[in-house]
């Protein structure tokens, strides 16, 4: 009788919350995306002002009014740090959406074009495989001269080749499931299945594939810019202010590197967490968890 | 039989060098064209700011002597030709063969990159079986939250966490540089190399380990819910046996591969890594060559960082090919 | 007395689908089941019945989202979990489907030498495939490379191997030819005949009657009736339950009917007598509620308008 009885209890009290798995899982979603937005929004409307050359507040360690200190110049790091997540996640959207679309595309090409397109395209995935992915971008970012347009073009070509293997897998299934052979029997063309059958079933996959992406494009891109071959030194990205800290850290303004690169973490993270939760509630037996 | 075997073997190998053959022909082609339309000028680069004291004429003697004048396929045969007699070209910043800097700095990497990827295969291996083990309890938690937590730490920044600790307050290691300043390098002890190895190691291992733990704990559940170990626990085995037995043979040789196959992941860490601890690796030629742009030294690194992966990759391969019994008895049979 | 009892086994599976919704599917519902000594019992039913799941419940073997109600007793007792825990392997054995049941990178020697509890390992595993007739290189062999008959008698061995008393054949037959199955067959007498208590779970009626002492009929996670085998003779009149009358004259060798609709998805289920959709003697009384089990003739049945 007593354990029952406990059982009850503990029923009960998770009654309170009155929330199932799926409530939960909607609910960190919406609470991550939410985060995100903001940091987005703040970092667009704060003021530029904030990070002007203050020669008087220089090197001051964190306090209630520079929560994350100032740096030699006395510019606030809380702000910078903020606009530098900002232009992190604006980056990687740039870069996962052209990430996204490059994968969309050869994914759809080598499952529906015949044997020979899925070949050539297999064949590109591997050749992208086979330099080690930094260095690749290192190549491209180079190549493009460095800066913002070499940076962001690296990050597209250089995302998508696992979820364009994902995409082929995906679209290879869908064709030959009975309604779409159907479909090609009553006479319906390519593109009308293409429309009607596969990107309705691919749009879920695309989603979670492309929240998945996020982090490694923002990882990327911070670490380029950190090296030096990234953005340019002008604007307040997270890599140039993690670049910028080494010089000082022998001096012991530890602040410089660890409040950036931990809200750099945290937007990872968010990000992470957005796409296992998708990915949870759209296809449970393929999660993690 | 043997000889059957291994000429199968041979085969396998044959077709494997031929894949990456072309690959290593068509990223040859590719990287060469990329950094030919780079907008960064070579002898801009190569003489830096004394450019202004370089007059035309000079300039134009120089770009005839590396050959910048003719047609870019001519240069991309005249550098392919050298480069399938096993010379990769002069790099500008170093003024040394690009074969003996890249061998040079592959010796620094490899002490580097194996210390990191032996200490993060095994403690990865064993928190994933831990893991799994104790799956859904308070350490199961602890270690996906780890895991999960390290997989979006971006390494460079670990670096940077782990000379503020070690290196400014503790004062254990030294801030930056492969070797001691002011002492020539036929000085540098052993001692002295391995106090330099050591930070950049540990961050390698603690952000390495993440991917073969995550992988090792979902291997082992699927094995643990697969029909033979259900089987097994029918026959009354539980506990260490049950993982001893039948766990530890079905787990370790994808993570043993898995780990062969990450030597892509391997050696990006270990360009940042390198970076954030001046340790002079390929990592940090590879950047160097990037920021001043030594064109022969960085394509140089782009052939060996190929061959490097591909390495990798093969030995996996060959690991499942002759390891499995599933592929190595029935083709003995 | 019976050595196993199984009263009310009610076994459901807590499920998250698409979309996280929670589902919880019954796939056994009050299933009662005995076995005694010197006895095969064949528990026949169709495919995707739930009749594997039987067998795991009484090993203590499910998976961990299963819940369960109900009783199993051993030898009169209660079983625990860590009963069952122990007896699993020693008292009680299960001999699985298929090779997919061995551990694909351990050679089958080795595998059955695991189960021997007493004694030589070697020499039990090689006494033991020498009565099967497996020649001596089959021990170093792996799963992937026995034929299905091999893969029959070496999983057969592990329970031989064990000494069990009671054993608990899964599906032995599927996908074997009709020589290895008369075989396999002939082996479960043996054991019946040595004292052990062998229950037979299979969807193959016809190899089932030809060793069983008594047959269980499952339909849709519960058992139906229970016969003794001499039952099924003519068309079926010595039988009790309609579903029993109706697959045994389904066979190819009797009017070969097949019953018309199909057994009910296990997460929609009728809410009175489970075959009460399909039964031709159903009335209104039939989707009330589930008929209890009761004695009849020598055997059990679950119908209120059995004679």
């Amino acid at each position: 009788m007593i354990p029952s009885l406990k059982v009850k209890n503990k029923e009960q009290k998770m009654k309170l919350f009155s929330l199932n798995r799926r409530q939960r899982t909607l609910l960190t979603i919406l609470f991550f995306a939410i985060f995100l937005i903001t940091v987005v929004i703040v970092g667009a409307v704060l003021d530029k002002d904030l990070i002007a050359t203050n020669l008087i507040e220089r090197n001051l360690a964190p306090s209630l009014d520079h929560l994350f200190g100032t740096d030699w110049l006395g510019r606030d790091m809380f702000t910078r740090t903020i606009m530098g997540l900002s232009l992190s996640i604006g980056v990687g959207m740039i870069g996962a959406v052209g990430s996204t679309l490059i994968a969309l595309t050869l994914g759809m090409a080598a499952a529906t074009m015949g044997k020979v397109a899925d070949r050539v395209i297999s064949w590109l995935i591997d050749l992208f495989l086979s330099v080690p992915h930094l260095v690749t971008l290192i190549l491209i970012a180079f190549a493009l001269g460095g800066g913002f347009k070499g940076i962001v073009m690296g990050l597209m070509l250089t995302h998508w080749p696992s979820l364009a293997r994902v995409i082929r897998a995906e679209v290879m299934q869908i064709r030959s499931a009975e309604y779409v052979q159907i479909s090609q029997q009553m006479g319906k063309s390519r593109w009308w299945i293409a429309i009607h059958h596969i990107l309705p079933h691919l749009t879920p996959q695309v989603l979670i594939g492309f929240m998945l992406l996020f982090p490694h494009v923002i990882l990327h891109e911070a670490a380029v810019t950190f090296i030096g071959l990234g953005l340019s030194p002008h604007e307040p990205a997270i890599g140039i202010i993690l670049s910028e800290s080494m010089k000082y850290l022998s001096a012991g303004m530890w602040w410089l590197a660890f409040f950036p690169g931990f809200c750099l973490l945290i937007i990872v993270q968010a990000f992470d967490r957005i796409g296992e939760n998708l990915r949870l509630l759209i296809d449970p037996t393929k999660s993690n968890n | 039989m043997r000889k059957n075997v291994g000429l199968k073997i041979g085969i396998f190998l044959l077709l494997k060098g031929l894949r990456m053959l072309t690959l290593l022909v068509a990223i040859c082609l590719i990287s060469f064209l990329l950094i030919k339309n780079s907008p960064i000028d070579p002898i801009q680069a190569y003489i830096g700011a004394d450019m202004l004291k370089v007059g035309p004429e000079q300039r134009e003697k120089i770009a005839e002597y590396w050959g910048l004048n003719e047609p870019v396929m001519v240069q991309f045969l005249n550098w392919g030709s050298a480069l399938l007699q096993g010379d990769l070209g002069n790099s500008m910043t170093y003024r040394r063969p690009v074969a003996d800097i890249i061998g040079e700095r592959f010796l620094n990497s490899l002490v580097l990159m194996l210390t990191a990827w032996i200490l993060s295969g095994m403690i990865g291996f064993i928190m994933g079986v831990v893991s799994a083990m104790k799956k859904d309890t308070w350490i199961d938690r602890m270690i996906k939250w780890y895991c999960y937590t390290l997989a979006s730490t971006p390494t460079f920044w670990m670096g940077l966490l782990m000379l503020i600790v070690f290196a400014v307050w503790l004062g254990w290691f030294p801030i930056g540089l492969g070797v001691p300043a002011g002492v020539l390098a036929e000085d540098v002890t052993i001692a002295d190399r391995i106090e330099h190895l050591v930070l950049p190691a540990i961050t390698l291992s603690i952000i390495g380990v993440a991917n073969v733990a995550l992988h090792t704990r979902q291997k082992l559940i699927d094995v643990l819910s697969s029909d033979y170990v259900l089987f097994a626990r029918a026959r009354g085995e539980r506990g260490f046996t049950l993982f001893w037995r039948h766990g530890l043979r079905n787990v370790a040789l994808p993570a043993i591969t898995l780990q062969f196959a990450a030597f892509s992941e391997l050696f990006g860490g270990a360009v940042l890594a390198e970076q954030v601890f001046s340790y002079p690796g390929l990592g940090q030629a590879t950047v160097e060559a990037g920021l001043r742009g030594d064109v022969p030294l960085l394509l140089g690194l782009v052939i060996f960082s190929t061959f490097f992966v591909f390495a990798g990759n093969l030995i996996a391969d060959l690991i499942y090919y002759i390891v499995d019994p599933r592929t190595r008895e029935s083709r003995m049979l | 007395m019976p050595i196993l009892e199984v009263e009310n086994l009610s076994i459901s599976f807590n499920q998250y689908t698409t979309g996280l919704k929670q589902k919880n599917i019954q796939v056994i519902s009050s299933l009662n089941v005995t076995l005694e000594e010197g006895e095969i019992l064949a528990v026949v039913g169709a495919s995707g019945s739930g009749k594997s799941l039987l067998a795991h419940a009484i090993l203590g073997i499910l998976p961990d989202n299963a819940t369960i109600s109900g009783t199993i007793k051993y030898n009169g007792e209660v079983l625990t979990n860590s009963q069952q825990a122990s007896l699993r392997g020693k008292e009680i054995a299960l001999i699985p489907q298929s090779t997919n049941y061995l551990d694909p990178l351990m050679r089958v020697g080795n595998q059955v030498r695991t189960s021997v509890r007493t004694g030589d390992a070697t020499l039990a595993q090689r006494a033991v495939f020498k009565r099967l007739h497996l020649k001596q290189n089959v021990e170093k062999m792996f799963p992937f490379q026995l034929s299905g008959g091999m893969a029959r008698r070496t999983l057969l061995s592990t329970a031989i191997v064990s000494d069990a008393k009671v054993i608990i054949a899964d599906e032995p037959t599927p996908g074997l030819d009709p020589v290895v199955i008369k075989e396999a067959l002939s082996n479960f007498r043996e054991f019946a005949d040595n004292g052990c208590a062998v229950m037979l779970i299979t969807h193959d009626i016809e190899s089932a009657l030809t060793i069983a002492d008594k047959i269980a009929v499952f339909y849709a996670g519960t058992t139906v009736e229970v016969a003794p085998v001499e039952n099924f003779t003519g068309d079926g009149e010595g039988l009790r339950h309609p579903y029993s009358k109706a697959l045994w004259r389904a066979l190819p060798q009797n009017e070969f009917i097949p019953i018309p609709g199909s057994q009910p998805h296990p997460s929609a289920l009728p809410s009175g007598c489970l075959f009460a959709p399909r039964c031709i003697k159903a009335t209104a009384a039939c989707s009330q509620q589930q008929p209890e089990m009761r004695e009849l003739r020598n055997g059990m049945v679950r119908c209120i308008h059995a004679t």
